[in-house]
């Protein structure tokens, strides 16, 4: 069986401080050689916190930023081009603000219209049935088509976010912190959603998120990303349970939880490296309690090949 | 700091360049040749070539942009044919009749205007407010040059309070007073509009900040009222502000041409308008080049100003 | 429409509108009118006062009647000066979008250019340009014009930044839109109106730069003349015969005048943050307006709200956001207050020192109760003495709540020094004690520090510094983390933790997140559409919440650890608080509603230490409080 996605050393690079003439100051590696693949109909979730790279990854994925390096292969077949239209039938994208995702001066019509005009070159009468269909399955009214977006909740606006992104018809979703904006109690309306979507539709998700018991709930596996390296990838009722890499550790210790006294999982104030002026080897060594001389000296591959893989010399368990 | 400021001279080289080549540009789209001009149409096809030649007017265009830019490095503006004396002397005398002048104006609009705009902003709504923005409202909506005229009628001819036109009394003038005397009107003139502009827009930029939430930290601090609007919101604001000023410097002295006129103040935008209306070409690219580029190294300075207040801009 | 409706609800605006709308009718009628010719001379008949014989405005120094050519030269003025304004806009507008939407080199190239123009002060450029192409009223048009291009293209590229990196933009790219159709369909029409304001708020620039080009004789040529050039000949004659110059001057002065003020008016019709008032400068202290008696505290507490009223008061319609909440806290306690956005409790926490922004927000009722004084209604003095002294405050995003343009260290400064007169040097040595007491890393050299300088971890180290900078009795904490990596917030949780106990601080945290309340938090308020529904110690509120919306919200949350799922969702949306019905605001939402849950108010029934207000609670309170 072909994987859904499969990504080949993707990696991505933003020069910090361009000069005129001559080289920028520095470059920072948001996205390090990053290899996964997510089979078909599976839900791989991403967690990390702010600046691991996560976003950019997404928008790679979709075409919105050209990848420094590596490919991208979709069912099977490379996607090198960056044009955002030859990707938009094959994976489409969930933004994060669901009312900016939205061009506050068009209908929710006009939206929904253009995926299906552009994309799939639609007649109206075929677009209207389309939409009327798309509509019934993610649970929103017609009546809502001919209305404006400032006139609708963060949930109303995220389904029509994920209505838009079905009318492309692309069988893999992108899901970039799509409910992270939204209340709890709405939150939960949304994930639903998603998961009958996927059910019924067949489709795969890669979802990203900064919320661990979210990613926890809706992922088959998991990829913990840190400063824009993949540290390790389990199936989702593993890997926070039973965390490998001295990282995810630490991100499931910090997670408030219900019942579990407070305590400071980290000693020190420690905070993230410098991206402009990376630590040697693996860069979680500076906070890490069970650092040694040899994390310094080259970024530990994933290993093994399959399974619960984690980057790291001295893993736990 | 030191490096930014060499850092920003340094940037302001291929734009006084681009000055000097837009200005050699607009003037190389002048119909018929600057010969005919200056000798008159009566004169021979013989002396027209020749003078064409003392000017290096037969070469091509390319060429003659590069002899004009190195003649003007070496401080050679040409001579004005309608004066006969050097462009250079002549611009440097105008403009600093033209500096006193603007100078004064640019500091009363940015002390006025900043003034204006931070009590409007303070009051908002409130019978200062309101005063405020109507007198702000009639300035920029003022011509310069007309309310220059409406002052002189009532403050020169009527009421006598001051000299109705010229920089210096033409009697025993010469000193300080004999020039601040003269100076109050084109000064307070000139400045209006620009006031009104500045005004406004700190209204608007002290409004902006005086809802962020780093205000309503000062105001939980304890932070009491007069503090938070002109230490906190003022010195915010002014990130927005300087900006502005150094573009109402540029507007203060193009205004400054209207008010020469009306006050007959003898500065470098008469001398313009004059040259132009007696088509001296070489006065007017020389005029143009050497204001501009004051105005060029004066937005340096704004920009110098702007990094020292404000910490997130990369020096 | 609406846009037309708003302008004429601005009074100035429709005045200018009046105004101009007649100037401009007259100078359409001009040729039909019977008007002298404006260009006919006869100069025994020069100087004529107003109201001589055929000729209303008299004449001028030809003889001229003054009225037809004050007619004609407006007819002029105004083409000339909307024409330059149209070119300008048009072209200033094209460079400014294409620059905008593609950046990278296309961007680079076009504002060094538009930079270069705007190297000039503006009249060099168009004096040179009516110097090459020769004095005429066409030229000084075209100098006018283009030295204005510069002023549209920033603009406007500034605004199709902001839009080109807008999120719908990448969504259109997705849908499989071209540049050409994104630039049309997706960035014009947000930015036609930022190009019709800067239109109305520079053309009567525009009219007044035309009118001074002609003024200096380089524009209109005689005998044609528009108001500038009348001005400008009518000069010689000032002292004299000051009439021919007040009259085309007092024309120029009403035009741009009413076109100004009709300017502002579109600009607040269609400026969608003037629009909803936002900025309205909020007062030093929340607006009072308490019509009822001051309710007597029914709790003990170093800070105690009693029926807490907080409303919004936008054009006709009330939010109730704050709706007779009563709290305590005592020293050394953590008081929890939770609920989803627009429940309130934000605004609860900011009615406590008078920090609500008022316009829009009102306290129409309640009383807040530091130790013995009362607050609501108290003198600004008194407020400000005891804001940050006593009572201080953490809000939840450090970058925004730092002055950007201060040192911590001097922000910190300032907190002690508004409060306590001690010298500069004594009070710097506190601040770095207190960074610290945070557990800064370096704080002497940190205390040197921008907030943008610093993580959002250690900036919030800094918020916390701040409010300890006093030592106060109480910390009201404003979803302090929620803006922060789960790291981080653990760090700083524990910090808080310690603190409240090393110190004996009573402390309101204002949070969304269940796990943060059990974590830190002794007791609990839920609020729930500008209401407290439940309120009780931590643990007994989470193993056993009374009110449905509580459990239910409970259930909402993914918890770590329990592996994938399917989780509870609370189908509908909370209520708009300025719509409530009668009766409980959960009730359309619930599962357990009956007819009598939306017929009256319903109390608080305390119980113990818990508290429910629902007639129909998971929890029988007053068994659990016998047992």
């Amino acid at each position: 069986m072909t994987d859904a996605l499969r990504l080949e050393g993707l990696s991505r690079e933003f020069p910090v401080g361009k000069r005129l003439f001559g080289k920028p100051k520095g470059i920072v590696h948001a996205v390090r050689p990053v290899d996964l693949s997510v089979e078909a109909g599976e839900t791989l979730g991403i967690v990390g916190e702010s600046g691991c790279g996560k976003s950019t990854l997404a928008r790679m994925l979709v075409g919105l930023l050209p990848p420094t390096t590596g490919r991208i292969e979709i069912e099977g077949k490379p996607l090198d081009t960056a044009d955002p239209a030859a990707f938009g039938k094959r994976i489409q994208y969930v933004f994060q603000d669901p009312i900016s995702s939205l061009n506050p001066r068009k209908t929710i019509r006009q939206v929904m219209e253009a995926p299906l005009k552009r994309l799939h070159g639609m007649d109206r009468a075929a677009r209207e049935r389309r939409i009327a269909e798309i509509f019934d399955s993610v649970n929103l009214r017609e009546e809502f088509l001919d209305r404006y977006p400032h006139e609708f909740s963060g949930g109303q606006a995220q389904r029509i976010g994920i209505a838009r992104a079905l009318a492309a018809q692309a069988r893999i979703l992108i899901l970039d912190e799509p409910v992270s904006a939204l209340d709890v109690s709405v939150q939960a309306q949304v994930l639903n959603l998603l998961a009958d979507l996927k059910r019924e539709l067949g489709l795969t998700y890669l979802f990203i998120s900064h919320d661990l018991a979210v990613v926890e709930a809706v992922s088959t596996r998991v990829a913990v990303l840190y400063f824009g390296s993949v540290v390790e990838v389990g199936r989702a009722e593993d890997i926070f349970r039973a965390p490998k890499h001295p990282y995810t550790k630490l991100l499931a210790d910090s997670a408030p939880v219900v019942g579990r006294p407070l305590s400071a999982p980290e000693g020190r104030e420690t905070e993230l490296p410098d991206p402009l002026n990376p630590p040697p080897g693996c860069p979680f060594a500076p906070r890490c309690p069970r650092a040694t001389e040899a994390c310094t000296g080259a970024m530990p591959a994933l290993e093994p090949q399959t399974g619960h893989r984690v980057a790291c010399i001295h893993p736990l368990g | 700091m030191g490096s930014y400021i060499v850092k920003r001279l340094l940037s302001a080289i291929p734009v006084l360049l681009g000055i000097t080549v837009i200005v050699f540009l607009i003037m190389a789209m002048i119909p018929g040749d600057p010969a005919t001009a200056i000798l008159g149409s009566y004169a021979t096809p013989e002396n027209v070539a020749k003078l064409n030649r003392d000017l290096g007017l037969d070469e091509p265009l390319v060429a003659r942009y590069f002899i004009w830019l190195g003649n003007m490095l070496q401080g050679d503006f040409g001579r004005s044919f309608s004066l006969n004396r050097p462009v250079l002397d002549e611009v440097t005398e105008r403009f600093m009749a033209t500096l006193i002048l603007a100078g004064t104006s640019f500091v009363l609009c940015a002390l006025f205007g900043i003034m204006a705009g931070v009590v409007s902003a303070a009051r908002q709504y409130g019978w200062a407010d309101r005063g405020i923005t109507f007198a702000v409202l009639l300035g920029i909506s003022i011509p310069s040059f007309f309310l220059g005229m409406m002052m002189i009628l009532i403050f020169a001819v009527h009421l006598r309070w001051f000299p109705v036109s010229g920089m210096y009394a033409i009697y025993g003038g010469g000193d300080l007073a004999d020039l601040l005397h003269h100076l109050v009107m084109p000064a307070v003139a000139l400045s209006v509009v620009a006031t009104g502009v500045v005004a406004r827009l700190a209204r608007s930029a002290m409004l902006e900040v005086l809802r962020q939430d780093f205000i309503r930290t000062a105001r939980a601090k304890g932070v009491g009222e007069g503090r938070v609007v002109w230490r906190h919101a003022l010195k915010a604001a002014m990130v927005s502000i300087i900006p502005v000023l150094g573009i109402q410097a540029g507007f203060v002295l193009s205004g400054a041409v209207y008010i020469e006129m009306v006050f007959q103040w003898p500065g470098v935008g008469r001398m313009l308008v004059d040259a132009i209306l007696k088509r001296d070409i070489l006065l007017v690219q020389g005029g143009v080049v050497i204001v501009a580029a004051c105005y060029v190294l004066f937005n340096i300075a704004v920009d110098v100003a702007q990094s020292l207040l404000d910490p997130r801009i990369k020096t | 429409m609406k846009t037309v409706r708003l302008i004429f609800r601005n009074r100035l605006a429709a005045a200018g509108l009046v105004v101009l709308g007649i100037v401009v009718l007259l100078a359409i009628l001009t040729p039909i009118l019977p008007l002298a010719d404006p260009d006919v001379t006869n100069t025994a008949n020069r100087f004529r006062p107003v109201f001589a014989e055929g000729h209303l405005l008299g004449t001028d120094h030809l003889g001229r009647d003054l009225l037809s050519r004050l007619l004609w030269g407006t007819r002029l003025s105004l083409a000339v000066g909307f024409a330059a304004a149209v070119f300008a806009a048009v072209i200033g507008a094209g460079f400014g979008i294409v620059s905008g939407y593609f950046g990278g080199a296309t961007d680079n190239v076009i504002m060094r250019g538009i930079d270069m123009l705007m190297a000039f002060p503006y009249i060099l450029l168009a004096l040179a340009i009516v110097a090459a192409l020769g004095p005429g009223l066409f030229n000084a048009l075209i100098a006018v014009a283009v030295v204005n291009i510069p002023f549209f293209a920033r603009n406007i590229r500034g605004v199709t930044v902001g839009i080109a990196h807008k999120e719908f933009v990448d969504a259109a790219r997705l849908a499989g839109l071209s540049h050409t159709r994104i630039i049309l369909s997706e960035i014009l029409p947000n930015v036609i109106p930022v190009i019709v304001i800067a239109m109305s708020t520079t053309i009567g620039w525009m009219i007044l730069e035309t009118a001074g080009l002609s003024f200096l004789g380089l524009g209109s040529q005689p005998p044609q003349a528009d108001l500038g050039s009348m001005l400008g000949e009518a000069r010689g004659a000032l002292i004299t015969n000051p009439l021919t110059s007040i009259v085309p001057g007092v024309m120029i002065l009403v035009i741009v005048m009413s076109i100004n003020l009709l300017g502002d008016g579109v600009r607040d019709a269609l400026d969608p943050r003037l629009r909803s008032g936002a900025l309205t400068r909020p007062r030093a202290a929340t607006v009072v307006d308490r019509r009822a008696p001051v309710p007597a505290p029914r709790a003990e507490g170093v800070l105690t709200m009693t029926d807490l009223e907080t409303q919004f008061h936008v054009g006709a319609r009330v939010y109730r956001a704050v709706n007779k909440v009563s709290l305590h806290v005592a020293p050394g306690e953590c008081l929890g207050v939770i609920g989803e956005s627009g429940s309130g409790k934000s605004v609860t926490a900011l009615s406590v020192m008078g920090l609500v922004a008022s316009p829009p927000g009102v306290i129409t009722g309640g009383s807040v109760r530091f130790r013995d004084a009362e607050l609501i209604g108290a003198t600004y003095g008194r407020l400000r003495e005891l804001r940050g002294d006593r009572v201080a405050y953490i809000f939840q995003d450090p970058l925004a709540t730092l002055h950007p343009l201060y040192r911590v260290g001097d922000q910190l400064v300032e907190a002690i020094r508004v409060h306590h007169r001690i010298p500069r040097a004594e009070a710097w040595d506190r601040a770095v004690a207190l960074l610290k007491q945070v557990r800064i890393p370096n704080p002497e050299s940190r205390a040197q520090s921008y907030p943008h300088e610093m993580s959002g971890g250690m900036r919030q180290r800094v918020g916390i510094a701040m409010a300890l900078a006093n030592d106060p009795d109480v910390i009201i904490a404003d979803e302090p983390t929620t803006a922060l990596d789960v790291t981080v917030q653990a760090q700083i949780l524990s910090l808080l933790d310690d603190l409240r106990r090393e110190r004996g601080l009573a402390i309101v945290f204002i949070t969304h997140d269940f796990g943060v309340v059990a974590q830190l938090c002794d007791r609990v308020a839920v609020m729930y559409a500008g209401r407290i529904v439940e309120e009780g110690p931590t643990r007994a509120v989470l193993d056993a919440p009374a009110h449905p919306y509580t459990r239910r919200l409970i259930a909402c949350v993914p918890e770590l650890g329990a592996g994938r799922r399917r989780l509870e969702a609370i189908p509908g949306l909370p209520p708009a608080v300025d719509r409530l019905e009668p009766g409980c605001a959960f009730a359309p939402r619930c599962l357990k509603t009956e007819a009598v849950c939306v017929t009256r108010e319903i109390g608080l029934a305390q119980a113990g230490n818990r508290a429910v207000r629902c007639l129909f609670p998971e929890t029988d309170l007053k068994r659990e409080a016998a047992e």
